[in-house]
């Protein structure tokens, strides 16, 4: 009996079966987010290396300062961003029920928490888009800054230029996240997954969510924080 | 969880597993050759893709060099098929650029990436590791026809009417952002870098099948150091192309936005005749200079490892030999994966670089000549004292060795940046990567094409028509590209328009006409090449056993015309690595074959 004990563990790539006990959706889909976090990375080097060549910045304290329905002139720097945040790292809680929920085959609680994944979402996306919405009315778009950096000089455009190329490419990630939970959500009420036997699928989409998350949290502390 | 339940969670896609593969499912034309999951068609279609475009990049190249060769002459048949952008028999600067940039991007894009790693990684990666088919046929078909796509995109570049980009292969801005800076700039520039974009997605999809299937897919008792060398370099290929594109994406993210939506990213303080100063301040085009080069070093090793791969297989099958230092083999092509990543900026030693930072920069590019010294020693070792069987396959394999010490060596002068002050943008540098990537990966390609043609379609190319090409090819590879050295020591820079008008090399006037006149010949013998693949497919002398070759990998216990699914029955287990020639005076012994008991241990 030790013999097929020692052969299971010396043929762990002895080929005939997945060496990381895996099947190749998932093996493809961290391949694929490590692509993804060089394309993030490179536009996050980008940033770095334009700003830190760059004489002055804009203090992000006086640029992101307002929220919905506040009063003209209000001061509440990072406030709005916070609340995004922390809604976007919520989604990623109730990801994670819903990829445990699957592994129970628990078909109603995988429901539950994929549609809280995408409110999360949605709401995360609305937040933004008024932001957006917001820093256009004050004249910020590609290629227009009308913030003065932190000493008073005049800005080059490229405080915005990044902003809306990275949040809006970020962005981009939770929409795509956002419909593919929908995909996930639809999957599982029409069954799908219980014919198969598994929920692998919420899994995959669980990874990239997470990762989505992730991303924003580096997002964050560039473009706000630093 | 059971192996097959793992490896094929859902796979709904190929359902060609165990005893049911050779029940051949009714087939349209459409779903058989057009929209194909089978990867042995993929592989086809990628490979025939790949030919066009080399013909016409190959074209593109006779046109710049008749330019160069014969400056003052003047060929009406040029205004016939290119109308304005020849007037009056000549081509025109805004043409000679445009030329120049659409044969290097085809060329190392479209020909050496995805008609070679997209061909063999797709046709050997399954028949080499013992699977019926990728991780995921639907993905591996995407993957095709993004690359289809994104020929098409390029293709129609070349018949707007401001003509294609013409600012060189690597797009450095602010020629590829401004619209203003030159007529290939313009909508070229916009097809240009939609062509790209899809193929990244291309090369994307491919590469995360190749990984998943190497990985996840081999047979049994195909562990990772009984794979092929030609599975290895795939892998690694994929790896590279995986990580190093994206960043090559992001890069064309942000020159899209500087195109079109006002933003400078790379653009600062610009004049440009005509229009005025304008209001672009803060950006570097350094930058974009980084974001490229941290693909495109990497992306010469995506065209030259699975040439390398190849190589060693064919080198070893020919000479009856196992290859020597397999796990050497191993070992310097991860080296050069890793190395891959840490060189870039090599290209960047004139840019203002520090130069300290160049001298980290010198030290790492140096290093890449350790392990490529250890596979050249391996390949000749593999040579020496073999039985040497010169089929065409093989010639084209020594051949590939032949060039890539050349045009290694070469690399060791450039990659110093006290000399690449005097040889960068030199006809030095042109003929240095030619021979050591553009032409030794042309060479790995005909090696592999030659090797498994019969695997392909079951017959055999013609030899003497392939001796006459591999000869005529490998000298004129020398005698084009070997001047070349002198012209760019002599400080002849590359990306001139006439030469002639320059007192500094007139004198190389006669030189130029040589290496033009070379230049059509070499090209004139490819259709050779071609008449033989296509005239063989449907004439070509039939194979009759399952192993023509003699060779121990699997793809040769396939059927002659092997199926969706590859293998009729089970699908064999392996017993030992690829390379037992000559081992206990047997000839050979096919993976397949259960270690004897008294045979000797050591490879």
């Amino acid at each position: 009996m030790s013999t097929t004990a020692t052969a299971t563990t010396t043929k762990l790539w002895g080929g005939g079966k997945s060496p990381f006990d895996v099947e190749y959706g998932k093996l493809m889909m961290w391949y694929f987010l490590m692509s993804d976090a060089l394309t993030f990375g490179a536009f996050l080097i980008s940033y770095g290396t334009i700003r830190f060549s760059t004489n002055g910045w804009p203090d992000p304290n006086k640029v992101f300062k307002s929220y919905p329905f506040a009063a003209e002139g209000v001061n509440a720097p990072l406030v709005f961003v916070s609340i995004m945040t922390f809604i976007l790292i919520i989604s990623s809680v109730t990801m994670v029920l819903a990829v445990q929920a699957g592994k129970e085959m628990k078909k109603k609680a995988v429901a539950t928490y994929l549609i809280l994944t995408i409110i999360g979402g949605i709401a995360f996306l609305s937040c933004q888009a008024w932001e957006w919405n917001h820093l256009h009315s004050e004249g910020a778009w590609w290629g227009m800054n009308p913030f003065l950096n932190a000493d008073g000089s005049a800005s080059s455009t490229n405080f915005t230029n990044y902003f809306f190329t990275i949040t809006g490419f970020h962005g981009f990630h939770v929409l795509s996240g956002v419909v593919i939970n929908i995909i996930m959500l639809i999957m599982t009420l029409t069954d799908k997954f219980e014919k198969r036997g598994h929920y692998l699928m919420i899994e995959k989409a669980g990874l990239y969510w997470h990762f989505v998350d992730l991303v924003w949290v580096f997002v964050f502390t560039c473009f706000y924080l630093i | 969880m059971s192996n097959e339940a793992v490896l094929h969670a859902h796979s709904g896609a190929h359902d060609g597993h165990g005893d049911h593969s050779h029940e051949h499912h009714h087939q349209s034309f459409i779903s058989k050759y057009v929209f194909s999951q089978d990867h042995k068609m993929i592989a086809k279609q990628f490979l025939i893709t790949g030919m066009v475009w080399a013909v016409l990049g190959g074209f593109m190249s006779v046109l710049f060099r008749l330019q160069l060769g014969y400056p003052d002459a003047s060929f009406p048949w040029l205004e016939t098929i290119l109308g304005k952008w020849a007037k009056g028999g000549h081509i025109t600067p805004e043409a000679y650029y445009a030329l120049v940039t659409t044969h290097g991007t085809v060329l190392v894009f479209f020909v050496l990436t995805a008609g070679l790693s997209g061909t063999f990684a797709n046709f050997l990666i399954p028949l080499q590791i013992g699977a019926r088919d990728m991780a995921s046929p639907f993905m591996n078909m995407l993957s095709y026809w993004f690359f289809f796509a994104a020929s098409i995109v390029m293709l129609s570049s070349i018949f707007v009417e401001t003509g294609p980009f013409s600012g060189g292969w690597t797009a450095y801005p602010p020629l590829s952002a401004l619209g203003d800076a030159s007529p290939g700039s313009k909508s070229g520039m916009d097809l240009w870098i939609v062509s790209m974009a899809l193929f990244v997605v291309s090369s994307l999809l491919g590469g995360l099948n190749y990984i998943a299937t190497v990985l996840n897919m081999r047979t049994k008792g195909m562990s990772m150091t009984r794979l092929p060398l030609t599975i290895w370099a795939l892998f690694f290929t994929a790896v590279l192309g995986v990580l190093s594109f994206p960043v090559l994406f992001s890069g064309f993210i942000l020159l899209i936005f500087d195109r079109n939506f006002g933003t400078s990213f790379y653009l600062s303080d610009i004049f440009i005749n005509g229009v005025g100063a304008l209001p672009n301040e803060g950006g570097s085009a350094i930058l974009y200079q980084h974001l490229f080069w941290f693909l495109g070093h990497p992306e010469v090793y995506i065209i030259l490892l699975p040439a390398m791969g190849m190589v060693s297989e064919i080198l070893s099958v020919n000479s009856r030999k196992p290859i020597f230092g397999y796990m050497a083999m191993i070992g310097s092509l991860f080296a050069i994966a890793i190395l891959a990543f840490l060189v870039w900026a090599h290209h960047m030693f004139v840019t203002g670089l520090n130069p300290l930072l160049g001298s980290v920069f010198v030290l790492l590019t140096l290093l890449i000549a350790v392990p490529s010294a250890i596979k050249v020693f391996n390949w000749l070792t593999t040579l020496w004292r073999g039985n040497i069987r010169f089929t065409p396959g093989m010639l084209f394999a020594i051949g590939f060795v032949s060039l890539f010490i050349s045009g290694g060596l070469t690399g060791i002068w450039l990659g110093n940046s006290a000399l690449d002050i005097h040889l960068h943008d030199t006809y030095f540098v042109i003929a240095h990567f030619h021979i050591v990537m553009g032409v030794a990966s042309m060479f790995g390609m005909f090696a592999g094409i030659y090797h498994w043609f019969p695997k392909m379609y079951g017959r055999f190319m013609n030899n003497t028509l392939a001796y006459i090409h591999f000869w005529v090819t490998m000298a004129g590879a020398y005698m084009i590209f070997w001047p070349m050295h002198y012209e760019g020591l002599a400080g002849m820079p590359r990306r001139y328009y006439d030469y002639s008008i320059w007192e500094s090399f007139k004198q190389f006037q006669g030189l130029n006409q040589f290496i033009s006149l070379i230049a059509m010949i070499v090209f004139a013998v490819q259709f050779l090449f071609l008449f033989n693949f296509f005239y063989s497919i449907f004439k070509g002398r039939k194979v009759t056993t399952q192993n023509p070759w003699e060779a121990n990998t699997l793809e040769w216990t396939t059927p002659i015309h092997p199926g969706h699914g590859n293998w009729p029955d089970e699908i064999p287990e392996v017993h030992r690595w690829a390379y037992d020639y000559g081992k206990d005076g047997v000839d050979f012994i096919p993976q397949t074959t259960p270690v004897g008991a008294n045979e000797s241990v050591e490879h």
